[in-house]
């Protein structure tokens, strides 16, 4: 990737993160740390990786994205936004009455949305049954998908796993947000998931570690998915939940709580003296 | 009666989806390793490519089939009733349920007459779980003919169906060449004055038998089948109750949340009506032949006469 690519890439997830900001400071409730925690790979799919137009949001042919951990919704919403499938603006409806943006990912409300997710484990088969859809209608399309490293305690995700090995599904990329944190503490403290890669291999995924914060790493992760034939492709991102926010990073308690007035002015500031230093570079 | 055909609608299931698989390309069919048992082993069959063994994992199935659905192909999802609408549940509600997506859930081994596998497998709280879901058109057929036009209808029409087939052997009970199905539409198969009997599934046939009881006795009963528990034929219960002025509702089914109850909510709101409900007593089932364990709940064509006769 070229520098230029990598700073217009880092200048949109600041972008990305004050929508989050936006978002569930307006609604007074919402998923930042997990939306912020996810927010380099939310632009980098839609702003470099996933085949898709905004102005046809229901392409036939476009690439899927699947928000299995949907309660991040902030972060897809603020990269589908900047992304054109919708005013940048109406992020600031987060989760009110008659907005398109509910509290979790609603694909007959918003434009972009190919799912609608939520309860914890489904996403992933329904983006399993997409890809395996796509291979059977002879699309060459691809499906991606995010889960929590939470998330996967659910027994539905690893049947899910065994369904894409089992047919073959190298169309399909499960990407695992390890941040480490859910709503009681610590992953490894409230129901260890660990170790993730080692399972994801057992359950026959060609496995990828990278920092979920590297552009760098996420294209060369992504291009040895498309070159992975014959089995499911995974990637297993080390993040930090909350994300440049400095009073939100590695706190689980910013799991699913808003800023307040004060809080917002301070992310807003911080996030703006970010995509400075980027614009700058 | 004594020659009457027999067929178990799960066989006539498996038999429509194949028959249908002939023409429509983009039906695809799902199953949870009981593709013996439900019968798209037959579909199996004629379109291999088109048949997705989920292995025992009924709920990641029910969220595939969702994903299929929202690419455009028509999934029909089988397993047991109990697995179907029970195991996977949730994802009924929140992967296809809400996002109303075009899955049809053909479950099989619906209510008591699963006989011998016994309470586990014998479930009589599908029709209660998937009425609750917003959208969800809910239907129990009640013999080989309505089953494979039910099918059909469930094809062409365009959202989430649930489909409640039998293990058992059911009389036929329908004219093929006279019959039409229609998603929402019951059907008088015989006129009576006294009493409206509303059963679906294998009790249409048993509340016919009844109606032949009472007929005996001078008691003249109207039979009506209501093969679409959801949405309901307000128009026709209405009918039922401004007609005959006492309704018995008969389902292989917990009267709780099922058939009686939503005629009962019908009728308290809009033409208060007595009513009693012949169905699962709030219990669970056990093993034995068919017969025997529906005799036994007391789902025959005497307990429906008998309810009859309760309300005059």
């Amino acid at each position: 990737m070229t520098a230029d690519e990598r700073k217009r890439l880092m200048a949109t997830a600041c972008q990305v993160r004050m929508g989050v900001i936006e978002g569930t400071h307006a609604a007074k409730a919402g998923h930042p740390g997990g939306s912020l925690s996810a927010a380099d790979l939310f632009t980098y799919l839609y702003f470099k990786e996933m085949n898709i137009d905004p102005a046809r949001p229901q392409w036939e042919d476009r690439d899927r994205f699947v928000l299995s951990k949907g309660h991040t919704a902030p972060g897809l919403y603020a990269a589908l936004a900047h992304r054109g499938f919708f005013p940048v603006e109406e992020l600031k409806t987060l989760r009110q009455m008659d907005s398109r943006l509910q509290g979790h990912p609603n694909m007959n409300d918003t434009p972009g949305v190919d799912m609608s997710t939520g309860s914890l484990g489904q996403g992933v088969s329904a983006a399993a049954g997409m890809a395996l859809a796509a291979k059977h209608m002879g699309k060459s399309c691809r499906v991606y998908t995010l889960l929590g490293d939470g998330e996967i305690q659910e027994g539905q995700v690893w049947e899910a796993m065994m369904f894409a090995h089992h047919y073959k599904l190298d169309n399909l990329c499960v990407v695992i947000d390890n941040n480490g944190l859910q709503i009681d503490g610590s992953i490894a403290d409230v129901m260890s998931p660990y170790p993730i890669p080692e399972k994801l291999r057992a359950f026959g995924f060609a496995v990828a570690e990278i920092d979920g914060h590297s552009f760098d790493a996420m294209e060369a992760a992504f291009g040895l998915a498309r070159q992975t034939k014959g089995v499911p492709f995974a990637i297993v991102m080390k993040t930090t939940k909350g994300k440049g926010v400095s009073y939100m990073e590695n706190q689980a308690g910013w799991h699913g709580k808003a800023p307040n007035d004060e809080e917002y002015e301070q992310a807003m500031t911080e996030l703006k003296a970010r995509l400075a230093e980027v614009e700058a570079m | 009666m004594a020659d009457v055909k027999k067929i178990a609608t799960r066989d006539s299931y498996g038999n429509a989806l194949k028959e249908l698989g002939g023409r429509c390309d983009d039906l695809v069919v799902f199953d949870a390793d009981l593709a013996g048992a439900t019968k798209t082993g037959v579909f199996k069959k004629a379109f291999p490519e088109r048949h997705f063994d989920c292995g025992i994992a009924e709920c990641n199935m029910m969220a595939v089939a969702a994903g299929a659905a929202a690419m455009g192909l028509v999934p029909f999802v089988s397993s047991f009733a109990m697995f179907a609408a029970g195991r996977a549940f949730e994802q009924a509600r929140n992967s296809v349920g809400y996002p109303h997506l075009n899955v049809k859930i053909g479950a099989t081994h619906g209510g008591l007459s699963v006989g011998e596998d016994g309470a586990s497998h014998q479930c009589c709280e599908d029709f209660a779980l998937m009425r609750a879901i917003p959208g969800m058109v809910v239907m129990s057929p009640a013999d080989d003919v309505e089953a494979r036009a039910m099918v059909q209808a469930a094809y062409e029409h365009k959202g989430p169906v649930y489909m409640r087939f039998g293990r058992s052997a059911v009389p036929v009970i329908h004219d093929e060449a006279a019959y039409k199905f229609q998603i929402g539409k019951g059907e008088i198969l015989r006129e009576g004055a006294d009493a409206a009997i509303l059963a679906n599934g294998l009790m249409v046939a048993e509340a016919l038998a009844a109606a032949e009881q009472l007929a005996a006795e001078g008691i003249s009963v109207r039979v009506v089948n209501l093969a679409t528990i959801k949405p309901l034929d307000e128009a026709l219960v209405l009918d039922c109750a401004k007609t005959c002025g006492r309704i018995v509702t008969c389902e292989e089914h917990s009267v709780i949340g099922g058939l009686g109850e939503a005629v009962c909510a019908l009728l308290s709101e809009k033409l208060p009506t007595p009513v009693r409900r012949v169905g699962v007593q709030d219990t669970f089932g056990c093993s034995g032949p068919a017969a025997k364990v529906l005799e036994h709940y007391g789902l025959t064509a005497q307990n429906i006469a008998q309810a009859v006769k309760d309300l005059r």
